[in-house]
């Protein structure tokens, strides 16, 4: 058991697995992400309240869910990295913090895009939004302050200390946002709290937000495995590598 | 204890205790304060100017202001402790007392709280005694202002707590000071929530014992939570100098 | 005979993706004076820092009386005096304060034996005005007083004789001699051509850029 958890610290080895996994993970996200996205965009039935407007959610919804897990994700990292020093924690944290930042601002985008037919107008101040928003604003200061450390280690570990002060915040943001979404807009009319999603919709939802986080897994190996090369490059292993592929 | 160590001088068993060595470091950080008293002035003058500066560029209307009021306060307040963070640790940290502090027998995480009670002392206290003048000039009524000095009292310091952290994890780095507000401003938010939301369901006339009552636990959670997490980062900034 | 105080075995320290030092071991015993000694950028504030613990970017091991230091931080830290380049002494506050503010958290010690630690470094007369009016030396002098009233068996000292004038410099020669004698260990970085008789030396900068 122990010796598995040091292997899994060991960035060659990761590096090893990754490229093995990486194939599988590209081909299936894609695949499932496709099946989702045209099941949802041309064969799924017309909202009866919003038409075809609603299909953005195909796109919106695994984008936001992926964007919250994600942060989730780098939290259980950093306690990684902190109790237990690992380097692999800490190199997950730095490359998928700018994946975050992506995937939350796609899914504020295309729910201003989305609110524009529904609301008619680009931006609401609805309570998912705003928390949205925080979020964006959270991976910012994640990513600002890990570029401001030059020292890898200090930086790595100043970032996991923000990154657990983050996800303790997070629920109470999200719930003191939802609080005053009720104290200020009483009346809002909520999309994604559809009572009974029937069964053509919802599947291909959950296909396209498996096949995200598919994807979500190809690109985090693959941003991972650039960052092991850079950190390790003056060892014995990486210039065999590079040589071989030169070669 | 030590029966294989011998050394010519016995070694020291019993410090001093966490308690007198906090107020040793809240009584030096009131003392340098006060030595420099522009430097206290500033957050003060700055909360003032932020708030004349709505009435000038949104509208000096009583209606407006007795509405947008409280908010506004508010986030004045939010931004003068931002500006003030800056110096908890950095002066510290460049004379040196910052490593003869973690260096001291007792735990971090005691220390750095009473330095952030220092630190609302001198800024978050003064805010929420300068409030009701500032109130009465955005027009707001007795019942309000009194509810707004009471979440401002409640909630400066957790300002100052959660502060306190980002003022740790940015301790040396270029241009610290924005890198403090992105990092810390998103975390202020539902403090400012409440805060706000208080004096807005105060005004009709609902109850604010609740309200406060949960910006209480906020701020014992802030205490338990914050001088840990300012101490870690204090230790990871001081270990990188 | 005695036990060494503190026990440094293969310490190893990277810093910016470069090896300061690797395989270092020594024992500090008490009753020595042990002089870290190489050129510019050796590490030999970096070794000072990880003996006083304000680094824990190595590898090694670090033994106090015997036992993993890691295990036992804070008695470690109740007899170990660090002084670093910057000694903690507050420009706004007077000799007096700072010293008062510095010593209250390990040993309050009454006013008179502070004014005395002082008059004895020679800041006879200026007890009571504030550190920004002194100059570099007479600063540097305030946190030395902590020298003069310190109990604790190991002094980590980085670049004392900075800024001293040469009065100065032999009487800390003569302090340190001293507590030697007295059964304490120092440890001090200094590009001061400090000799005593038996003097300890730690030699770092092999020049060891070697990959691994």
């Amino acid at each position: 058991m122990w010796q598995f958890f040091h292997k899994l610290g060991s960035p060659k080895w990761f590096f090893g697995i990754a490229a093995r996994l990486m194939p599988w993970l590209l081909a299936g996200g894609i695949l499932l992400l496709m099946a989702g996205i045209v099941w949802g965009l041309a064969y799924a039935p017309k909202d009866y309240l919003q038409g075809n407007s609603y299909r953005i959610i195909f796109i919106h919804v695994p984008t936001a869910f992926l964007a919250q897990s994600v942060y989730v994700m780098m939290a259980v990292a950093a306690v990684v990295t902190l109790v237990w020093r690992m380097k692999l924690a800490d190199v997950f944290v730095k490359s998928v913090a700018p994946v975050g930042l992506v995937l939350t601002f796609l899914s504020l985008f295309t729910g201003a895009v989305w609110g524009k037919p529904t609301w008619g107008t680009w931006w609401v101040w609805d309570a998912r939004l705003t928390s949205m928003l925080i979020l964006l604003f959270l991976y910012g200061g994640v990513i600002a302050l890990d570029r401001a450390i030059n020292d890898e280690k200090s930086a790595a570990r100043a970032v996991s200390v923000l990154v657990l002060v983050g996800v303790v915040n997070i629920p109470i943001i999200q719930y003191s946002v939802e609080w005053w979404n009720t104290l200020h807009q009483p009346s809002t009319f909520k999309l994604t709290e559809k009572p009974s999603m029937p069964a053509e919709m919802w599947v291909p939802l959950l296909l396209s937000v498996l096949g995200l986080y598919l994807l979500f897994g190809w690109l985090a190996c693959l941003r991972m495995q650039t960052e092991i090369l850079l950190r390790e490059q003056r060892t014995r292993w990486v210039k065999d590598y590079v040589l071989a592929g030169r070669g | 204890m030590n029966a294989d160590c011998r050394p010519a001088l016995t070694l020291r068993q019993d410090t001093v205790g966490a308690l007198a060595a906090m107020q040793t470091v809240f009584a030096r950080d009131m003392k340098v304060a006060f030595r420099q008293r522009q430097d206290l002035l500033n957050p003060l003058l700055f909360f003032v100017m932020v708030v004349t500066l709505f009435p000038l560029g949104v509208s000096p209307e009583v209606s407006f202001l007795r509405e947008a009021g409280a908010g506004i306060l508010w986030v004045a307040a939010l931004l003068s402790v931002l500006l003030s963070l800056d110096h908890l640790f950095r002066h510290d940290f460049d004379d040196g007392t910052l490593e003869q502090l973690v260096l001291q027998p007792q735990p971090l995480f005691l220390l750095v709280l009473a330095k952030t009670a220092a630190h609302w002392v001198l800024t978050g206290l003064p805010l929420v005694v300068l409030t009701p003048v500032l109130g009465v000039m955005v027009h707001l009524d007795g019942n309000s202002i009194g509810v707004l000095c009471l979440t401002l009292l409640i909630g400066t310091p957790v300002l100052s707590l959660i502060g306190s952290i980002g003022a740790a994890l940015t301790l040396g780095l270029r241009s610290a000071g924005v890198l403090l507000s992105l990092l810390i401003i998103p975390l202020y938010i539902p403090v400012l929530i409440f805060g706000t939301g208080t004096v807005a369901s105060a005004a009709e006339g609902a109850p604010a014992g609740a309200y406060l009552a949960l910006m209480g636990a906020f701020l014992v959670l802030a205490l338990t939570l914050a001088p840990f997490a300012s101490a870690a980062a204090l230790r990871i900034s001081l270990f990188n100098g | 005979m005695s036990e060494p105080l503190l026990q440094a075995v293969d310490l190893q320290c990277e810093r910016d993706e470069r090896i300061l030092f690797r395989d270092l071991s020594f024992s500090i015993l008490p009753g020595t004076v042990a002089r870290v000694e190489g050129p510019n950028g050796s590490g030999k504030t970096t070794l000072l820092r990880m003996l006083a613990g304000l680094n824990d970017a190595w590898s090694g091991n670090l033994l106090w009386c015997g036992k993993s230091r890691s295990a036992q931080r804070e008695e470690f830290i109740r007899n170990t005096l660090y002084l670093g380049h910057r000694p903690g002494i507050k420009p706004l506050l007077t000799p007096m304060e700072n010293l008062r503010a510095l010593t209250a958290g390990r040993r309050p010690l009454p006013d008179p034996v502070l004014r005395q630690a002082l008059d004895g470094t020679g800041l006879t007369g200026f007890q009571d005005v504030p550190c920004r009016n002194l100059s570099a030396g007479q600063q540097r002098r305030v946190a030395l007083a902590r020298l003069l009233i310190a109990d604790e068996p190991l002094w980590l000292l980085d670049e004392v004789f900075t800024a001293i004038d040469a009065s100065g410099v032999s009487a800390i020669e003569q302090l340190l001699q001293q507590r030697a004698a007295e059964g304490g260990a120092v440890v001090v970085t200094t590009h001061h051509d400090l000799r005593l008789p038996g003097m300890q030396r730690i030699v770092l900068g092999g020049g060891s850029t070697d990959e691994c």
